[in-house]
């Protein structure tokens, strides 16, 4: 009889992020390839989370963002928004601001390259390493690709193989078929 | 005495909401406890990472809460036999009374905050330590013998 009723405990985890005490944000996006765990820094996006174990990702969160983590649906609601719009088919590039401060140089310009690939396009390993002016290194973007932290929005499910095969996906081949087809880069 | 890592806000936040609402419930009645439930969480979250150590986060919890109550209510308190806390703002009370009572071991603490600083009965005091009236009538009194002697 004294829970703290849903509007109550929403109303303090919206105030929570207003006003700025957060340093992160989080919450679960429901999508057409399982429940995303998608967070944000005050700077922007910083995780988009396959199968995520919400403890874990929680004390993951805390220990790179800082201790004042808490589920909050509003500053989520952009990105919720463009990722309902991308899987329906209503949105081919996204637009929110990325938190990608903790990554190395390296994985930085990487992703950087690879959000440049258009949507309904493959690139391979190795030309994507090329972009990023290492033509060499195309097993250390495999790397980058697999510590993504934020797919989807930056698509590295359009770095493929040299022979033209999936090769991998952190979350799974499957998912990385079904977002390829989605974008009608394969049949 | 190991020394537990402060855990992320959600977690506090999950573990302590349910009873620290409750506690408002009984002080202020269900439509003044919904005000004081927000202002005593976000309270929490602007002196969070200020918090060294995950220890008595559940005693903590109820000092703000306690004192937002106080707040609410603005009456004068009685048993003013310690110094007024309000004033330091944001930060525990175990840390504000640190200067005062940085002997006492920490429940002792925590009971004479409670008591004589929040005006808590010691059921609710019970709570917050994680343990029952008597016991924390007995770490309360305890705390307050010390307190006097180092005074002497």
């Amino acid at each position: 009889m004294n829970a703290v009723s849903p509007g109550l405990d929403r109303r303090f985890r919206d105030a929570a992020a207003s006003e700025g005490l957060l340093d992160a944000a989080y919450d679960l996006v429901d999508s057409p390839v399982g429940p995303l765990l998608v967070a944000a820094t005050k700077r922007g996006l910083c995780r988009i989370s396959y199968d995520a174990d919400p403890e874990r990702e929680l004390d993951r969160l805390a220990r790179d963002f800082g201790v004042r983590v808490l589920r909050s649906a509003k500053p989520i609601d952009p990105a919720r928004r463009e990722l309902d719009e991308y899987f329906e088919g209503a949105r081919r590039e996204f637009d929110l601001p990325l938190d990608v401060t903790l990554l190395a140089d390296f994985n930085r310009r990487v992703l950087r390259e690879l959000a440049r690939v258009p949507y309904g396009e493959v690139v391979t390993y190795g030309e994507l390493a090329t972009r990023s002016a290492r033509p060499r290194a195309a097993r250390a973007v495999g790397t980058v690709m697999n510590r993504n932290p934020l797919p989807i929005v930056l698509p590295c499910h359009r770095v493929i193989g040299a022979n033209g095969k999936l090769t991998g996906y952190a979350g799974g081949l499957e998912r990385k078929e079904t977002l390829l087809r989605l974008e009608g880069a394969i049949l | 005495m190991s020394t537990m890592t402060l855990p992320p806000f959600e977690r506090f936040y999950e573990q302590h909401r349910a009873e620290i609402f409750g506690f408002l419930v009984r002080r202020l009645g269900r439509d003044r406890a919904e005000d004081a439930f927000q202002e005593t969480f976000l309270r929490a979250l602007r002196a969070y990472p200020k918090l060294e150590h995950g220890e008595h986060l559940r005693a903590w919890a109820y000092t703000i809460a306690s004192r937002i109550a106080v707040d609410e209510h603005r009456r004068p308190r009685a048993d003013a036999d310690l110094p007024e806390l309000a004033s330091l703002d944001g930060r525990p009370a175990f840390a504000q009374l640190e200067h005062l009572a940085d002997q006492l071991p920490p429940t002792e603490r925590a009971a004479v905050v409670l008591r004589y600083g929040y005006d808590l009965d010691y059921s609710d005091i019970g709570a917050a330590l994680g343990s029952n009236a008597t016991a924390a009538r007995q770490a309360a009194s305890a705390g307050i013998r010390r307190l006097r002697q180092k005074e002497l």
